[in-house]
């Protein structure tokens, strides 16, 4: 069957074509079209019947002539061929490479929908990565086998955030990074896929990095393949090879955007949006690709960007996302404009491994402390700001001026930092005892007395 | 034997005559296992549990005569299983990390060799009942396993196996029916998981499920056998708070559903459990769990079958006589998993894609949680407490809002208190329980009968706070009153004294009622002698700037539950706190008005 070609193509419309007469087509085997062009374009069983074969079309159904369209089914799934040599390359959003070197060769094919993980085998992730960011490492720490997104908007820095995190992370104690990195961008523009590239060029890391690159003017359709091809990579790496991978996907809108755009040509029912029902479920399946193993040295880290449509969190995207993902570093515009930068916007940031990765045995006693004490002060102090606006800073009581003061330092000096500053877990905490000595001792619950005789400035 | 003739997602369209709708079917050169959900003439339409990928039309599929049903016997207990009860540990032994498809592992070992006690009052000739008790097996240190008669096994008992070790499958008894069919008896039985297990009749619930946390078992209390739901957006503490009274809740056996969630959690809870252990027992708290999971990469069929596999064993333990706790995390993904298999069926959707079937659907589940009197004359409970995810944390949508009808407890977890690390995130306005006055009978009978009314007082404070709160962010704290300022702070101290609660406090994670009314009577004595001293001309400035007030705010992580003497005597300490201040303004009579301020 793999070498029929067929003939039959019945009917086609965006990028969903119907073949008749082509029984016993297995239900996800990967397609191939050559349209009358000699132009061959991939696709994907998505459901399958004696009479009738629905394929999906990954480069789109345009300019399709069905008479003159030749499909082989080829009974298989889409898969990506591993090796070490993977390392260094560049593949287009398929996992075919496009940095004009020649095919990575390897009997090793690896099925790129991957097998869900067993609960029972996970590892918990424990491991602090210090990213050397402040607000991130202070107040929503990163560990190793975390998926932790960033949630952005159109023209906020989050590529140089998430470049930053990749030349910084390390683990504490380690002279540097021993990531290797899996880079995936889906409908990312040309200029955003050379800012990565240069920027792991520059730090010298090119050969450790794999590239799966599907741009904003390649098919859309496409775009379901790439995350997946590039999480297969990254799997082999961390759970054959024993490398510690840091995953940089973005965007995940355009990647939901195509999900969008599929399932409304295959007319699945919509839950919110226009977006279909299993947009969680299809979501899920990438996401928890990141994580431990019990008895495996690698792991996968996984950064996902995403710009919040409207800067609206509440948007399904990134609202699914942060029900799936460990926690989310959210990027605000309103930090952005004062020329915050990395514009941090701390409360609706969270990492939820946090918990488990700081404190005594991890980074310092104080840490998990001092981050709640932060968050508690920052949020208070934000209301004292709003009062202020409303009936005049003049009115404040010399409380709440003080509040006032410690919410302005703490944006300039503890979120405010240099795009190349590496400010270790200890300049952090002990910068954050800086700005939280500007407060009374006694309005600092969160702390312990203990904490606050020993880092408190004004303490007696 | 039929064969497939369509394959669409992880719906199956087969020409297969003769299955009945539920029944379970076996597709494919993979085996794969799913259940007929549909039938027209000779075709069926069946969902698997697991992916389709690779299925061809034409393979072959036979329908196997049953009903998906779990396996109930000794082996459950400290164990994790997926949506149709595969025991995952030892599928990870035997093939690995991953989930491989078309494996089939018996939910209970086949070679463990239990211990088993006859009931002594069980003699040959006698009469026996579906669920009755045949005898005892001591599964972990904590619980013993009454080994029950199928429910609906019913005739005269000819034979049953002395005390000795018998593996689940060995026959340990023989009944002779009323039709005379001879029915072999095991350490185990099965049943369909859709079908709610019989009792003889409903109990009323009577006592709380103490689960440690302030904001729930002071404020919106939740009765063992009692219903209640956790609403709330992404990273408002669901998870974190099921996990809280997976760990410190009253109950006999807890049974967590991890439906459509993180794998990570799951792992959270199998790493932590057994190095806990249980405050009302002394033992590890894993010998009492019970861990179902379909985790939200896992596949979407499963997951909603996941919930009723986990009332399923929930039921089966209170048919022991026990109290069980089932947490299905989230409700919302069992939902989405219902709405998705109806999208495919082409049903009509009603609201936000959801079948019209959707509350109903919802209804029949939480209405198998309850106290009741068992087949064998027990009690034993199953409380059901249901995280919900509303899409943008909006509880107007339908998921929340149906279940919102079908709970009696709903602590409604909010996103602005998530946001300032107000932890467990429940919003003290939005949530409600109705089990509040039966609640109170086991506060008053067992902990102090003023329980009720200081619950209530600390409500009306934090309701007043609120009020006055809206006044301050329209034209600031200095307009208000001495009084109105001191009803402030004393709210506020509430709020950080008390409701307040991290999981990650290792002093304070559980706290016991007994603390938990020291607190609250302690905080509110601070409120009235205050107010008093308001009233008496002090301003509210001098009061906020007294140390007390911090100290309060963090008694609840200086003193555990074991240690209630020592903030006993910091709470007898508190009119001394205030002494100076009355000297100063009421310096006629200090004493006096000393003794007018005590309660
Ligand atoms: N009671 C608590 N004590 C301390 N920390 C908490 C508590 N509740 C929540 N948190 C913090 O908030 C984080 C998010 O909580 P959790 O994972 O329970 O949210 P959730 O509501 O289940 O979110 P999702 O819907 O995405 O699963 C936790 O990782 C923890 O850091
Ligand atoms: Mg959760």
């Amino acid at each position: 069957m793999k070498n029929i070609e067929f003939r039959t193509a019945a009917s086609a419309q965006g990028g969903l074509v119907v073949m008749a007469g082509v029984p016993g087509v297995a239900a996800g085997s990967r397609v191939q079209l050559r349209d009358h062009a000699g132009r061959v374009r991939s696709g994907l069983v998505i459901r399958s019947a004696n009479d009738a074969v629905l394929v999906e079309v990954f480069e789109g159904t345009d300019a399709l002539d069905l008479e003159r369209t030749w499909v082989r089914f080829l009974e298989e799934p889409y898969k990506l061929p591993v090796s070490r040599d993977i390392l260094g390359r560049v593949f287009n959003g398929s996992g075919r490479p496009c940095d004009g070197r020649p095919p990575v060769i390897s009997a090793d094919r690896r099925d790129i929908n991957g097998e869900p993980l067993n609960p029972a085998a996970r590892a918990y992730p424990r491991e602090f990565i210090q990213t050397g960011i402040s607000a991130i490492d202070g107040m929503n720490s990163l560990t190793r086998g975390q998926k932790l997104p960033i949630f952005s908007g159109g023209g906020l820095p989050h590529n140089q955030v998430a470049a930053q995190i990749v030349r910084q992370a390390k683990l504490l104690g380690e002279e540097s990074a021993e990531f290797v990195i899996v880079f995936a961008a889906f409908g990312a523009s040309h200029a955003d896929a050379r800012f990565f590239q240069e920027s792991f060029e520059e730090s010298g890391v090119l050969n450790k990095v794999v590239m799966f690159l599907n741009l904003a003017d390649e098919p859309v359709i496409e775009r379901l393949l790439t995350p997946r091809a590039a999480l297969t990579a990254a799997e082999y790496l961390a759970f054959d090879l024993d490398y510690h991978v840091l995953v940089v996907m973005t965007d995940m809108t355009a990647y939901a955007e195509a999900l969008r755009e599929v399932a409304v040509l295959r007319g699945d029912v919509p839950a919110r949006k226009g977006y279909p029902g299993y947009l969680y479920s299809d979501l899920a399946e990438l996401y928890e690709r990141a994580g431990r193993i019990k008895n495996r040295r690698g792991s996968i880290t996984m950064i996902p960007v995403l710009s919040m449509p409207s800067d609206d969190i509440t948007h399904p995207i990134p609202d699914l996302t942060g029900y799936i993902t460990e926690g989310q570093i959210v990027l605000g515009r309103e930090l952005s404009n004062q020329g915050v930068y990395p514009p941090v916007t701390v409360l609706p940031s969270l990492s939820r491994l946090m918990k488990d990765g700081i404190g005594k045995n991890f980074t310092r006693e104080d840490h998990p402390h001092v981050a709640s004490q932060l968050f508690a002060s920052y949020a208070k102090a934000l209301e004292v700001r709003g009062l202020a606006a409303i009936i005049g800073a003049e009115e404040l009581s010399d409380a709440d001026r003080r509040t006032l003061a410690f919410a302005d330092a703490f944006e300039r000096r503890f979120i405010n930092q240099g795009e190349d500053e590496d400010r270790s877990i200890h300049e952090t905490l002990n910068l954050a005892w800086d700005l939280l000595s500007m407060l009374p001792p006694e309005s600092l619950i969160r702390v312990s007395e203990e904490e606050l005789a020993k880092y408190h400035k004004g303490a007696a | 034997m039929g064969k497939i003739l369509e394959i669409n997602g992880p719906l199956v369209k087969l020409d297969l005559p003769q299955t009945v709708l539920g029944e379970q079917v076996r597709v494919g050169r993979l085996g794969l296992v799913g259940e007929v959900i549909s039938r027209d003439g000779n075709t069926a339409l069946a969902q698997l549990y697991e992916d389709t990928a690779g299925l061809c039309p034409g393979e072959e599929a036979e329908g196997l005569g049953w009903p998906l049903s779990v396996e109930l016997g000794p082996g459950l207990l400290g164990g994790i299983f997926d949506g149709v009860q595969r025991p995952l540990q030892a599928m990870w032994e035997q093939s690995g990390d991953r989930i491989a498809r078309g494996v089939a592992v018996a939910s209970l070992p086949r070679d463990r060799r239990w211990y088993f006690v006859p009931d002594p009052g069980r003699r040959a000739g006698m009469p026996l009942a579906g669920g009755e008790v045949l005898g005892t097996v001591q599964e972990t240190e904590s619980i013993q396993h009454r080994i029950l008669v199928p429910p609906r096994v019913q005739g005269e008992l000819l034979e049953l196996a002395p005390e000795g070790e018998h593996t689940v499958e060995e026959v340990i008894g023989r009944v002779r029916l009323a039709d005379g069919r001879i029915e072999k008896l095991h350490l185990f039985h099965r049943w369909p998981v859709r079908t709610p297990r019989p009792f003889r009749q409903r109990d009323h619930a009577v006592a709380p499920l103490i689960t440690g946390q302030r904001i729930l078992d002071t404020f919106y209390p939740l009765l063992k056998g009692g219903k209640a739901a956790i609403p709330g957006p992404f990273g408002a503490g669901k998870t974190m708070l099921q996990h809280q009274v997976a760990r410190w809740c009253n109950a006999q056996i807890v049974i967590y559903v991890g439906c459509g969630e993180r794998g990570n959690e799951l792992t959270d809870v199998l790493e932590s459990m057994p190095t806990l252990t249980d405050p009302h027992t002394g033992r590890p708290l894993m010998e009492r769990t019970l861990l179902v999971a379909n985790t939200s990469n896992m596949p979407v069929v499963a997951r909603e079958a996941s919930i009723y596999v986990g009332i399923t064993l929930a039921e089966y333990f209170r048919d022991q006589g026990y109290d069980v706790v089932m947490v299905a995390d989230s409700t919302s993904r069992w939902a989405e998993a219902l709405r998705e298999v109806a999208g495919r069926l082409g049903q009509m959707p009603v609201e936000e894609g959801y079948p019209a079937y959707l509350g109903s659907r919802l209804a029949a589940f939480y209405e198998r949680a309850g106290r009741v009197e068992t087949l064998a004359g027990d009690h034993g409970s199953v409380t059901l407490i249901g995280a919900v995810s509303p899409p943008g944390g909006d509880f107007s949508e339908p998921v929340t809002s149906h279940t919102k009808e079908i709970i009696q407890t709903f602590w409604a977890l909010s996103k602005e208190l998530a946001d300032a690390r107000h932890y467990p995130a429940v919003d003290w306005l939005e949530s409600f329980s109705g089990y509040v006055s039966s609640a109170a009978k086991w506060w008053a009978d067992n902990i102090d009968p003023g329980w009720e009314a200081a619950r209530a007082a600390a409500l009306d404070l934090l309701a007043a706070s609120e009020e006055l709160q809206r006044i301050v962010n329209l034209v600031g704290v200095e307009a208000l009153s001495s009084e109105q300022r001191w009803t402030l702070e004393a709210a506020s101290l509430i709020k950080e004294g008390l409701l307040q609660q991290a999981a990650t406090d290792e002093v304070d994670s559980f706290a016991s009622p007994e603390k938990q009314f020291a607190l609250l009577t302690a905080l509110l004595d601070i409120y009235r002698q205050g107010m008093k001293l308001v009233k008496l001309g002090a301003p509210a400035r001098r009061l906020i700037q007294m140390p007390l007030l911090a100290q309060a705010r963090r008694w609840k992580s200086q003193h555990s539950s074991d240690d209630l003497e020592a903030l006993k005597a910091k709470i007898a300490a508190i009119p001394a706190a205030f002494e100076p201040l009355l000297l100063e303004y009421a310096p006629a009579a200090p004493s006096s008005a000393m003794e007018e301020i005590r309660p």
